[in-house]
């Protein structure tokens, strides 16, 4: 069902695995950061800017380019890792993260990293945009798609919903949502402060194209991407089941996680079990 | 005939749109009310019902403007401004875009639809987000010129559009710029500043006033931000006393603007029309400005008051 070879898997897998070492030591490095949103959807951004999206990373503005929008805009240091892997800016300046006059701002800024379509942050107006890009590259006839990554926790915004019945109601097949289904959010299980579930029921009945997914399997990551493509007339959301704080044992799940910053030690335990270098 | 200045935006959003094919318009239920429904009619490709979600439709005109549209996107001004205020701040103000935000039937003279629809604040709101053109045009002539300085101008803007035809202010051959305001009848004793259809009070204000014998020079601030310092200062330092004349709260609106300027360049005699703080109700539109003390007779009293503080 994959569109990808056995070697080229594990070479997504091997990406993955390096921008979880990012991630881990950016936001310690760092002293501030979003850890476990950060890791729960690293598959899924390793599988858009790897083999997915057309993107370029010596011409970030190439108008042909997929565009990308992280909704979930605290995830920033899971794209920014993302981004310095695929090439758009050397690795070493994740380093700057969330210091005075970085391109790397806590939240993403699209005036200083080129490679971020729209600012994010306030939680709910990515996938807005997400959805008048999509329209425009429809009036335009444009070649090129949309992706974009929502929160489950993000989708307790009410403009989610409104961004989901419009994406329905224009037929935005060139629009494609992954939800990070996580099930964690700062205050707890996203269950116990507001539950959002059934996800993949809620946005079949706004009329969209769902498919539920394992948000950390690579390979049904790839397929399901190639099948939203295939789907015509109707956007579709990739209800992707992800684990919070993935790849780190004891981040995994834990809603103390979401915003917090690892010290030494657990930093040198989280890239022992990622089996990165320190 | 004066149209309204929603009519004269209907017909120039059109007129422009014929001339540049990146410019789409966005509703949110109310195309009939904006004018906006004559885009819809001619451009139906071009124009995008989002149903009665303001956030979203202000969201997805960033988008569009992302991908190089320039969007349009119009509500009633309650719902343009509060309702969907982070989504204008971030996506589309922080984010530098290209949208063009309508508010429709601002202020106290809403088509009678009572408190729930009157933008008392919308002004105030859209000064304080970093970066936002705001305009409040006086009349049609004033909106054509209003709607096409904002397609040339690359950037946001928000557009007060009045629902009613008041008396013309503007000349018909004015061109209007985006900050620079509009000296419509020249006086010595004091200014009446106006923006929006209080432009019209202020000049019938002046009338009155000259048949006392005093001399009112009556300028039409149609853009609050950003303002025209040069003709707030020349006004203090020639007539040494000013009146404003808002449909708005008088905090955070025209008042406040030209307080501003006033203080930290050349304090005068002021004070300030609209609404006084509070919220609205239902009636006639000359019933609500007699009530609310925004009347021709309430700047008239004014005039005279702040020619008292002069002396």
């Amino acid at each position: 069902m994959s569109s990808l070879t056995q070697s080229e898997l594990q070479q997504l897998q091997d990406t993955a695995r390096c921008i979880r070492g990012h991630i881990v030591r950016t936001i310690s490095h760092a002293g501030v950061g979003h850890p476990g949103g950060s890791l729960s959807a690293t598959d899924i951004l390793t599988t858009l800017y790897f083999h997915v999206m057309n993107v370029d990373p010596k011409n970030p503005n190439m108008p042909e380019r997929d565009r990308f929008v992280l909704s979930k805009g605290h995830g920033a240091v899971g794209l920014y890792s993302t981004l310095a892997e695929r090439g758009f800016f050397p690795a070493e300046q994740l380093k700057s993260f969330g210091c005075i006059d970085s391109i790397l701002q806590v939240h993403p800024d699209m005036h200083l990293l080129p490679g971020v379509e729209i600012s994010t942050g306030a939680l709910g107006q990515g996938i807005s945009v997400a959805v008048g890009l999509a329209l425009a590259g429809k009036l335009d006839k444009a070649p090129w798609r949309v992706y974009c990554v929502v929160g489950d926790g993000e989708s307790q915004e009410g403009q989610v919903w409104e961004a989901a019945e419009s994406a329905a109601q224009f037929g935005l097949d060139n629009l494609t949502v992954i939800l990070d289904n996580n099930g964690v959010q700062l205050m707890g299980k996203t269950d116990e402060v507001m539950r959002m579930e059934p996800q993949v029921d809620k946005w079949r009945a706004f009329n969209w194209n769902v498919i539920d997914v394992d948000g950390h399997d690579i390979a049904a990551l790839a397929a399901a991407f190639d099948l939203a493509q295939t789907v015509k007339g109707k956007p579709t959301v990739l209800v992707a089941r992800t684990v919070k704080g993935k790849g780190v044992s004891f981040m995994e799940g834990k809603s103390a996680w979401h915003g917090k910053s690892p010290d030494a030690e657990q930093l040198a335990q989280a890239l022992q079990e990622l089996g990165c270098e320190a | 005939m004066v149209d309204s200045p929603r009519e004269a935006f209907g017909k120039t959003l059109v007129e422009l749109a014929r001339e540049d094919a990146r410019i789409v318009a966005l509703d949110a239920d109310l195309a009939s009310s904006t004018r906006m429904v004559y885009f819809a009619e001619e451009f139906p490709e071009r124009f995008f019902q989002l149903g009665i979600a303001e956030q979203n439709m202000v969201g997805v005109a960033a988008g569009m403007a992302l991908a190089g549209k320039i969007p349009f996107a119009g509500s009633f001004a309650v719902f343009t401004s509060r309702r969907a205020a982070d989504q204008v701040a971030i996506s589309v103000a922080h984010a530098g875009l290209n949208v063009k935000l309508v508010g429709a039937y601002p202020g106290i003279v809403s088509g009678n639809n009572g408190a729930t629809h009157q933008a008392m604040e919308d002004i105030a709101i859209m000064r304080g987000i970093p970066h936002m053109v705001v305009l409040d045009p006086a009349d049609d002539i004033e909106m054509a010129g209003a709607v096409r300085a904002a397609v040339a101008y690359n950037g946001p803007v928000y557009l007060r559009s009045t629902r009613d035809a008041w008396p013309r202010v503007c000349p018909e051959d004015y061109k209007f710029e985006i900050g620079k305001a509009l000296r419509v009848r020249d006086g010595k004793d004091l200014t009446l500043i106006g923006c929006g259809m209080m432009t019209s009070q202020c000049a019938l204000a002046a009338d009155l006033l000259a048949k006392e014998g005093i001399s009112a020079r009556v300028v039409n601030m149609a853009t609050l931000k950003p303002i025209d310092m040069n003709a707030i200062v020349s006004a203090a330092r020639e007539t040494g006393a000013i009146v404003t004349a808002e449909n708005h709260n008088i905090y955070g609106g025209l008042g406040g603007a030209v307080a501003e300027v006033l203080v930290e360049h050349a304090p005068v005699p002021m004070k300030r029309i609209g609404i006084l703080d509070c919220y609205g109700e239902c009636g006639r539109n000359p019933d609500l400005l007699a009530k609310y003390k925004m009347s021709v007779a309430d700047i008239v009293a004014a005039a005279k008051e702040v020619l008292q503080r002069k002396k």
